[in-house]
């Protein structure tokens, strides 16, 4: 503060040296994921035998490229995607607590994840063959499509979106996506409820490049458009009137942030499950540390969501090796007790 | 290049709530709009802001504001609303460079020094804007306003200043302080549309008084002209006696006998 008080952009400015601390620290912890697994591969050796012309081993090419490394890139993928989503999303509502969560995109993708795995029986025989191991993947992804356009649709009248009929209606999406999920839950068999109950807990295990590939255009295309919304967030940010008296074409704003939020999100729940408190944790940490301006915001969401569920992937991994524990549950109890400190310490200053 | 209402009817579902307005205002003079609770003010100048959906025509400075892009209209107007919340913890100098995101003068930066400077709040720059009390925040919000339109007038033409209720949760040096830019903003050749509450400080900031009533323009013209008995009774539905002191000794306090403080 007391720097601050001396240079007035300083928050910014530091914000803007916060990028290349992040994407430093991102590489350090990626390079160190790539080490640490259940089996003995270590990272070192097989860099040098790359570098040397050496040939690898069978074993080391197997576990670093096809294993280690498709996990690494989607939990990049995914953990940007995470935290950008819940960033766009609480400047979409002005709510430093909104969560895609709550608009009933993560419900809707939860409900179509549900539906493949009890229904997949069910199925054409074309579509489990086209679909294969990804029916599941996909389905949530159109599950949160479906639910963020129903939603826009519901609260949009006459090109204005209300913030709050919004917000109603989500919960409203939410609970129908919940009960229609619970009734598909009641009609699932044993075999059926072990499957959704590792999905529900979110997951980076079953990474592949087919999963990098199915999400990676999608997230990387969201996370491309979050980077120019951040003068429209910040205008938001003063109420939609306002943005509008100040120049933005508030409409457009609010409809690329919801497309954005779709997107990462929904992609983001295909390939690895409900992966909860990144989305609301990172930006608030980042708030914190270098203030509320969605210009820099955004940008460090990326890193540092990036990097925290790099790093939760990596505990989930070696804390009960060579078992793995879902990552839900890592980033649950990492992730709500700060989720709370938070709250406790930021009550005056979260307008609500 | 003035700002012309012609036949403005503005709807909130079934409820008419202006009905046929005609009202002209001009730069270099602050237009005050008053009237009672309900009387459609402060819905008059949202529609000239460009917030509502309305039938009728409005143009300022020639431009249509029911067909004006956002940007074209930051550039010719600012907007203070009658109430700002504000959800991220921004500083106050934050806030006021939010101001400065559209519009002709989206490149001076330093602007927003000065203006926090213009409301008196010049130590408050790295202030959290939820900290402030809420005269300081209404100040910021002001802020913020003059920052975007900061020359009154340009060679392209004047510039407007939108005022919904600027001193509702003032202190009265505050509202003087507040009137002051207003009208100082006027007499640079802006044009300044301001909601007002106060009778007292309308009568003695205003060049030109717009008294509705019912969703219709009861009187228009110099408040030395229409602020009378005759039509301040009928707007405000009670009997109202212009510069009549009270027979009790009960003390009352004017506006019209401040001076500020040598310190300020």
């Amino acid at each position: 503060m007391a720097l601050a008080d001396h240079l007035p952009q300083s928050r910014v400015a530091r914000a803007r040296i916060l990028h290349g601390w992040l994407a430093l620290a991102l590489i350090v912890v990626s390079l160190f994921s790539l080490t640490v697994g259940a089996t003995e591969v270590s990272f070192g050796p097989a860099l040098w035998k790359l570098a040397t012309g050496e040939a690898l081993t069978r074993m080391e090419a197997i576990v670093l490229w096809d294993i280690r490394m498709p996990r690494l890139i989607l939990g990049l993928l995914v953990g940007s995607a995470l935290a950008v989503g819940g960033a766009v999303m609480q400047g979409l509502f002005r709510n430093p607590l909104a969560d895609p969560g709550l608009v009933g995109v993560s419900a809707g993708a939860g409900l179509g994840a549900i539906t493949a795995i009890v229904l997949a029986g069910l199925a054409p025989l074309w579509l489990s063959r086209i679909a294969g191991d990804q029916l599941v993947p996909i389905a949530a992804f159109f599950g949160g499509w479906a639910s963020t356009i129903l939603l826009y649709r519901v609260s949009t009248r006459r090109g204005r979106t209300s913030v709050a009929t919004m917000l109603l209606a989500g919960i409203a999406l939410g609970a129908l996506a919940g009960a229609l999920s619970g009734i598909l839950v009641y009609m699932s068999d044993d075999r059926q409820l072990r499957d959704l109950t590792f999905w529900g807990l979110g997951s980076l295990g079953g990474a592949s490049w087919a999963k990098v590939v199915a999400a990676g255009p999608i997230i990387a295309l969201a996370l491309i458009a979050a980077c120019t919304l951040g003068r429209g967030l910040n205008g938001l940010a003063l109420g939609e009137a306002t943005a509008a008296h100040i120049g933005l074409n508030v409409q457009r704003v609010k409809g690329l942030a919801i497309l954005t939020v779709a997107a990462a999100t929904g992609a983001a729940v295909a390939v690895s499950g409900a992966i909860g408190f990144i989305g609301i944790v990172v930006p608030h940490l980042l708030r914190l540390g270098t203030g509320p301006d969605h210009r820099p915001l955004l940008i460090n969401a990326a890193l540092l969501g990036a990097l925290l569920l790099v790093l939760a992937d990596v505990i989930a991994r070696v804390i009960i090796a060579p078992a793995e524990l879902p990552i839900g549950i890592v980033t649950a109890v990492l992730g709500a007790p700060v989720f709370l400190w938070i709250l406790l310490r930021q009550r005056g200053m979260v307008d609500l | 290049m003035t700002l012309v209402v012609r036949n403005l009817t503005v709807r909130y579902g079934p409820k008419t709530v202006i009905k046929n307005l005609d009202a002209d205002a001009v730069p270099g003079a602050l237009t005050a709009i008053v009237g009672p609770n309900g009387s459609g003010k402060s819905t008059l100048i949202k529609a000239i802001c460009g917030d509502l959906p309305y039938t009728g025509q409005i143009t300022l400075n020639g431009t249509d504001v029911a067909t004006a892009q956002p940007w074209e209209l930051a550039g010719l107007r600012g907007v203070l609303p009658q109430a700002s919340s504000l959800a991220f913890p921004f500083h106050a100098i934050e806030v006021v460079r939010i101001g400065l995101t559209s519009g002709l003068d989206a490149e001076h930066h330093h602007r927003a020094e000065a203006a926090l400077a213009r409301v008196g709040l010049a130590g408050y720059a790295n202030r959290y804007y939820q900290e402030l009390s809420g005269g300081e925040q209404q100040r910021v919000q002001l802020a913020r306003v003059l920052a975007q339109v900061w020359s009154p007038g340009t060679a392209d033409g004047p510039r407007w200043l939108m005022l919904d209720e600027p001193v509702s949760s003032l202190d009265i040096a505050h509202q003087l302080q507040v009137m002051t830019i207003a009208r100082n903003f006027a007499r640079a050749g802006g044009g300044v549309i301001a909601v007002m509450h106060d009778l007292n400080l309308t009568a003695l900031f205003a060049d030109h008084v717009l008294v509705m009533a019912n969703g219709q323009l009861l009187a228009s013209g110099h408040p030395a002209d229409v602020m009378t008995d005759d039509v301040l009774s009928r707007a405000y539905g009670c009997t109202l006696r212009v510069n009549t002191p009270p027979t009790d000794t009960i003390p009352y306090i004017l506006p019209h006998c401040a001076a500020p403080h040598a310190a300020e």
